[in-house]
């Protein structure tokens, strides 16, 4: 169901009244519909599929999780559950405490 | 939504099975894979009576007047006829002697039949015929025969070109799937996936920006330099349709080894990676133009993969894997995570998935 | 690729697999919603690597799989017209109707085209005004807010020419019908990372309470699969049951709004068959009344095709963890990934296939990673 793609957009425009973007994936540039993400902007990431911008790539949340990842082992040997701790202020801003 | 008010039954749950038995002739016929295979076994071959087993490979190694000569046949149908990187006509020389350079053999002599469909532009033809030649001078190979016939209009894509070649086997070259043993190294020459990105790109309703050309080229020199380290390589492949993963494939087969493959290990070019990514591919399974696939005795590996970096055509050579005893006729792909999966033989032509 | 590539790290991979081997004490059966994810889980070799408590059922979450015998036929028949134009995402050709596919179809003359976005499909529309333009609309919630999109910029622009099959469908019914069945024995599900891009996570929580259920939302690389098994594990192993988003980098609570609302617009929920398991209540989408006009079946009067699924195989009992695949007689002899008889056999993830490859291998499916680090070192 589900095959979609990080890209970052590098221009956009307005064609027939529809709003659309530029998206590098890698070296790879394609045209995206943005009209479900109207307000994306040149160097932002977004989730695409078939063609269109579904969702904003949240860049500090990727990087959290990445970092709560390398922490993983450590933490728990050190100051206990990450996870544990992390739980008590909901899942998005779980890496957030794992960090202080 | 024909009856409403069943239960849903989530025990019988099936889905679907792709058709095997057809009456009519599909694409995946022709995208080098599994269909391509059972054609030519089940009907082509029956019909040819007793053809060698060689017919199902791209080249035959022939003996006539004392010398072995390598004989190799390809018709070229691409879509669009001119695209990043070559056309129709670079595709029809290169891969012509590409073939009979997996025999061991430099290429001599081509032949090249024209077919052109009622309406296509003049010009068109004679740029086809501009880039056959450019080709040919690029690869030392002379046309010395061929032919031009027209269809109706709508009954081709403008133009398709068939090349034939012979060339002369050198002493003490024996390249085939069957030479190849347990512990035998796997080269692939550089970057995978270059060609086919770069047609899929072209294509229309897919079309996309890369900076990727075609890596469209004769291996010829690529294979004599390999073959100056030591006449005893035990098999080459140019991985075309298909992909990587056919080639291995059918050497696995052929051999009665198993094949390992590294995939970190596999070169694979950040545009190809993107395109594959965003369009669903896997890169194994995506054609190549100017690349080989080399099965070499461990002994000589180093000073082969030395010859072929040393090769404008091979800077980007790498081992990517082994022959080996276990699971003799399946491709098997060490993930970068370090687990494990079968490279099985792509079915028929590669599609973009949304899933 | 930026964001795809960190997240296929070896060594992160390897943290996260000590974490849950740390964690688990006895045995869990997971299902992963997405095909999506079955996929990622095959392609790296997942499976293999986790420990040997926790299972991977796989899931229907293939919109190509589970698309209805009955839907097929009626592409087969509208891509047979001489007037039509059928365009499709390119998995779609492959799955069998009765008797024919659209390949076949194409094979017969048919002009069956293969485009990578709807909008495709609405540019040959406008290119080809003297033809009728269809598109194929499957998927699931993350694929019809653009076939949504193209409709409605049909209805904007004035294309009359261009019209929708429908077969559209939705994840929370499905996960509500699994747990329904009387053997299930899934104990946690990762939730499918872009339809909750899209939808948000609020179906959920309703389904965690109801079944008590953990549901965690979870991405398609490597470490965010992982994490989501990690993080389900965790609360089956604390007897909790609460929805969790182990892919915040692309899921927010709301969803896409701009999205919802357009599909609120255009197509209106319904009852869906799914392929092999019959019809589930309000599991999926047809178009709303108000564009109904846009709807092949209705402009090529195919609402009368219906077609019977045939009972052949047991693949739904290997999908839910019920048989293994070789405990089913045709295994191996009438079905083979060459001549398959289910799904689970015809796609190589599917669960049948992986079997009878790794059988080739003489290998057990899961020892392969020791094996591997031999391997690399020899060459």
């Amino acid at each position: 169901m589900c095959l979609a793609v990080p890209g970052r957009v590098l221009g956009v425009e307005e064609r027939d009244g529809t709003r659309m973007a530029t998206v590098d994936f890698g070296g790879v540039v394609k045209e995206v519909c943005l009209e479900y993400l109207p307000d994306l902007e040149v160097g932002e990431y977004a989730i695409v599929h078939v063609g269109f911008a579904l969702q904003r790539l949240d860049e500090e949340s990727a990087r959290r999780t990445l970092e709560l990842f390398e922490n993983l082992g450590m933490l728990q040997e050190e100051f206990g559950d990450p996870w544990e701790q992390a739980a008590q202020t909901g899942g998005d801003d779980l890496a957030r405490e794992v960090r202080r | 939504m024909s009856d409403t008010t069943a239960a849903p039954d989530m025990l019988s749950w099936s889905c679907p099975a792709p058709l095997r038995d057809r009456p009519r002739v599909v694409m995946g016929h022709g995208g080098g894979g599994a269909l391509s295979a059972e054609l030519v076994e089940q009907v082509v071959l029956p019909g040819l009576g007793g053809a060698a087993p060689a017919a199902l490979t791209d080249s035959a190694v022939v003996e006539l007047g004392g010398a072995r000569l390598a004989f190799s046949t390809d018709s070229f149908v691409v879509r669009p006829l001119f695209f990043p990187g070559g056309s129709i006509g670079d595709l029809a020389v290169n891969g012509t002697v590409n073939d009979l350079a997996m025999s061991g053999a430099r290429a001599a002599y081509l032949s090249c039949a024209l077919i052109l469909e009622e309406g296509v532009e003049i010009d068109t033809v004679g740029r086809v015929a501009e880039a056959l030649g450019r080709a040919a001078r690029a690869a030392g190979v002379r046309v010395v025969t061929g032919d031009t016939k027209v269809v109706e209009a709508g009954h081709g894509d403008g133009v398709y070109v068939n090349t034939s070649g012979v060339g002369v086997v050198p002493a003490g070259v024996d390249l085939r799937p069957q030479r190849v043993v347990p512990g035998d190294v796997v080269l692939v020459s550089g970057d995978i996936g270059v060609h086919g990105v770069a047609v899929m790109s072209r294509r229309e309703n897919l079309r996309f920006e890369v900076e990727v050309v075609s890596d469209c080229a004769p291996l010829g020199g690529l294979v004599e330099a390999m073959l100056s380290v030591t006449p005893d390589l035990h098999v080459l492949r140019d991985p075309t349709r298909g992909g990587l993963a056919a080639s291995l494939n059918e050497i696995a087969v052929a051999s009665g080894c198993g094949v390992v493959v590294r995939e970190r290990a596999v070169p694979v070019p950040p545009p190809v990676a993107g395109a594959c990514a965003m369009l669903g591919l896997d890169p194994l399974y995506v054609a190549n133009e100017g690349k080989l696939v080399a099965f070499v005795p461990r002994e000589h590996a180093d000073a082969v993969l030395a010859a072929m970096r040393a090769h404008p055509l091979g800077s980007g050579a790498a081992v990517i894997g082994e022959a080996v005893a276990e699971h003799p006729g399946t491709v098997v792909a060490r993930t970068g995570l370090g687990g494990t999966r079968v490279v099985d033989l792509p079915m028929g032509e590669q599609l973009p998935r949304i899933c | 690729m930026k964001y795809i590539d960190e997240f296929q790290d070896p060594e992160l991979a390897g943290r996260l697999l000590d974490d849950i081997r740390a964690s688990v004490t006895r045995p869990w059966a997971l299902m992963e919603v997405c095909g999506g994810q079955t996929h990622s889980i095959i392609r790296h070799g997942i499976d293999q690597l986790l420990p040997d408590e926790v299972e991977l059922i796989h899931g229907p979450g293939c919109p190509v799989c589970v698309t209805p015998l009955e839907v097929i036929d009626k592409a087969l028949a509208i891509a047979s017209r001489p007037e039509v134009v059928f365009c499709s995402f390119g998995d779609m050709l492959r799955v069998p109707g009765t008797g024919r596919d659209l390949f076949q179809v194409r094979g017969e003359g048919g002009d069956v085209r293969v485009v990578y976005s709807p909008l495709d499909a609405l540019r040959i529309a406008r290119e080809n005004p003297d033809r009728e333009v269809v598109f194929f609309g499957i998927g699931f919630e993350t694929t019809a807010p653009p076939n949504a999109m193209t409709v409605h910029q049909a209805r904007r622009l004035g294309i009359r020419n261009f019209s929708l099959l429908v077969s559209h469908v939705r994840v929370p019914p499905a996960i509500e019908a699994i747990m329904q069945s009387p053997d299930c024995r899934v104990q946690g599900f990762l939730a499918a990372g872009h339809v909750c891009s899209v939808m948000g996570t609020r179906e959920y929580p309703a389904l965690a309470e109801r079944y008590g259920v953990p549901i965690v939302v979870t991405g398609f690389e490597p470490l965010d699969v992982l994490e989501g098994v990690r993080r389900t594990v965790r609360q089956l192993e604390r007897g909790e049951h609460t929805v969790d988003n182990a892919y915040p980098r692309a899921v927010r609570a709301e969803g896409n709004p701009a999205a919802r609302a357009m599909l609120d617009d255009v197509f209106e929920v319904a009852d869906r068959a799914w392929r092999g398991i019959g019809v589930i209540p309000d599991s999926g989408w047809r178009l709303s009344e108000r564009y109904r006009d846009y709807d092949a079946e209705h402009r090529f009067q195919v609402g009368d095709i219906a077609t019977l699924e045939p009972a052949e195989c047991r693949s739904g009992e290997v999908l839910q963890g019920l048989l293994k695949p070789h405990e089913c007689e045709a295994f191996g002899t009438t079905c083979t990934p060459r001549t398959p008889l289910g799904a689970t056999m015809v796609s190589s993830e599917g669960a049948c296939a992986a079997y009878y490859l790794y059988r080739r291998l003489e290998l057990p499916a899961a020892a392969p990673a020791a094996a591997d680090r031999e391997a690399s070192s020899v060459v």
